[in-house]
């Protein structure tokens, strides 16, 4: 399946408190997350974002907390895939188990500027910058990752888990 | 091995294994809190599982919002108090008897030496103090931890922290974690376990201990981990009720990074916003007027923390216009701290004495901040917005210099009183 859409790109250390300030964290529906998402760093991000755009950063992204409600608010928000130098690794973990696609390549997060059209093509490895005209590969999931990716997320692999016991 | 290598080669059954390998690991606790657990619970019953692997190795605890702060809040406690009855899971903590998780698992001995542990906390990280594997996940892998008891791990390289020399008055392990996180960054130690070790580790107490392995994930950690000890076993011994094992790294364990410094060079620190690698010595701090000042939370909570707070405070005053909030980490740590006469010095010197919870260390109630307002907090994250507005500041200490900062107004270390 291939991404395509708007970036909008964000520094190093993109925190998940910034990505879902605590304070709406009383909440568990991704619709009522993605209302707040980003807000903390970028007011108008709801205003921008549209279902398939692709978000960029910087080293660390999503570190921080643990909640999963940080990537859940990213994909409710209509964030198809994050490309960024580095993950945080729980993020890391959260995002596969949710089905929110991640991309790690420090090229192609420093090749994409805000407002560029990016296309990713996971199974091929590769993103494309439309508007540079510029292409980056990246190395296949290995281990569990592909795994978890390939199954559609962790709940599907425990389900199967448990329909074979 | 390295003790992060052993512990995770017995939990996945086998005699070796290397950093990079992937491995599932059983477990010997899972814990949520009520910010995690009600979606842990859900993917739960999403995964089609009926009964938890085990009640015992269940953790619920209710802390970051507690005493429930609005309704929804109330909500997400009574699914969990309602789903731990119904599983029969005995370790069920709000209010009386409970506390902030990161605390209390130690301390009722829910957690020892030798486990592996997945909690849906990013803080999770705190019993590596005691010589346990134990590593913050989402709540997703939390409620396939409680369907399955095992989760995958990748074995995470290892990197080894040498504390020589002599601790100059008034540094603590909160000190030295924030030195080490200033010295490697947020991300110094992504993905790997953090090795504490030297003869300063060897004279440290335990409390400092937990606040030091509470803060690896600070700078990215899976783990941070102290071999266990004398001290160690003096401190878990009477709060074990069933065998634990002890490991330590060998002597030609592999690691990918070795840092060694003498603690005789370093000052009390403080992180200045937004990042806890912000550390600087409190010498070169200047003039930093504050609107608060937390004491408490899963870093420095303890009884410990609370009398270093009280021997700073004893028979002085919190500055005008500052609100000093102390918040004992537990209902028992809270209880001794009364019978002790500390929450009297305290409330004396005119501090706010809250009941256990996370609150205003992630933002959540209890001692919000405005717009341009600014903390000290002995807390573990100084993030934009971390304790309320996105323009207000958080910068991290010790107990001993927030409660001197308390009583100073600006930030200050206690030789400046």
């Amino acid at each position: 399946m291939a991404i395509k859409g708007t970036a909008h790109k964000y520094g190093d250390h993109v925190d998940t408190d910034v990505i879902i300030p605590a304070r709406y964290l009383n909440m568990n529906t991704p619709q009522e997350l993605a209302e707040h998402c980003m807000e903390d760093i970028d007011a108008e991000f709801l205003q921008k974002v549209k279902a398939g755009d692709i978000m960029v950063a910087g080293k660390n992204f999503g570190c921080g907390s643990s909640r999963e409600h940080a990537p859940i608010a990213l994909k409710a928000s209509g964030i198809a895939c994050v490309i960024a130098d580095t993950f945080a690794r729980i993020f890391f973990r959260n995002a596969l188990n949710i089905g929110l696609p991640i991309v790690e390549s420090a090229q192609a997060a420093e090749g994409i500027d805000s407002g560029d059209e990016v296309e990713v093509d996971l199974e091929a490895g590769r993103v494309q910058n439309i508007t540079q005209g510029t292409e980056f590969d990246f190395p296949p999931l290995v281990g569990m990752a592909q795994t978890l990716v390939q199954a559609g997320g962790l709940k599907e692999l425990v389900k199967r888990k448990l329909a074979a016991e | 091995m390295t003790i992060a290598e052993k512990l995770l080669a017995r939990a996945a059954d086998t005699d070796r294994v290397k950093p990079g390998q992937f491995i599932n690991c059983s477990l010997d606790c899972v814990l949520a809190n009520d910010i995690t657990a009600p979606l842990a619970i859900e993917a739960f019953g999403q995964m089609g599982a009926a009964k938890v692997f085990d009640p015992d190795k269940m953790a619920l605890v209710a802390d970051h919002s507690t005493p429930n702060k609005d309704i929804k809040s109330a909500t997400n406690t009574k699914l969990m108090r309602d789903f731990a009855r119904e599983q029969g899971i005995r370790h069920f903590y709000e209010g009386c008897g409970g506390g902030i998780e990161h605390i209390i698992l130690p301390d009722k001995g829910i957690v020892l030496p030798g486990d592996v542990i997945i909690g849906a906390d990013s803080h999770t990280c705190t019993y590596g103090a005691i010589g346990a594997f134990s590593t913050g996940v989402g709540s997703t892998d939390a409620g396939a931890g409680m369907a399955l008891g095992e989760c995958w791990f990748r074995v995470p390289e290892s990197m080894k922290f040498v504390f020589n020399g002599r601790r100059r008055e008034w540094v603590t392990g909160k000190d030295l974690i924030l030195y080490t996180i200033g010295q490697i960054g947020v991300d110094g130690a992504r993905y790997r376990a953090m090795e504490f070790c030297g003869p300063v580790i060897e004279a440290l107490p335990m409390p400092d201990r937990f606040t030091m392995a509470n803060m690896a994930i600070e700078a990215g950690g899976k783990a941070g981990l102290f071999a266990p000890d004398e001290k160690t076993l003096e401190w878990v011994k009477p709060r074990a009720r069933r065998e634990f094992t002890v490991f330590a790294s060998d002597p030609d364990a592999d690691y990918v990074e070795v840092y060694e410094w003498d603690v005789g060079d370093i000052e009390p620190q403080v992180s200045f916003p937004h990042l806890p690698e912000n550390a600087r010595p409190i010498s070169q701090v200047g003039q930093v007027p504050i609107d608060q000042s937390v004491i408490g939370a899963c870093t420095n909570g303890r009884l410990e923390d609370l009398q270093a707070a009280a021997e700073i405070l004893k028979g002085r005053k919190v500055a005008d216009g500052v609100r000093c909030i102390v918040i004992p980490g537990s209902h028992e740590i809270h209880l001794a701290a009364t019978k002790t006469g500390l929450v009297e010095v305290l409330l004396e010197a005119g501090c706010l004495v809250s009941t256990p919870t996370c609150g205003p260390c992630l933002g959540g109630h209890m001692g919000i901040l405005a717009a341009g307002e600014r903390a000290v907090a002995t807390t573990n994250r100084n993030f934009v917005g971390r304790m309320g507005h996105p323009e207000s500041e958080v910068y991290l200490a010790s107990p001993y210099v927030a409660a001197a900062s308390a009583v100073a107004g600006r930030i200050a270390g206690p030789d400046e009183l």
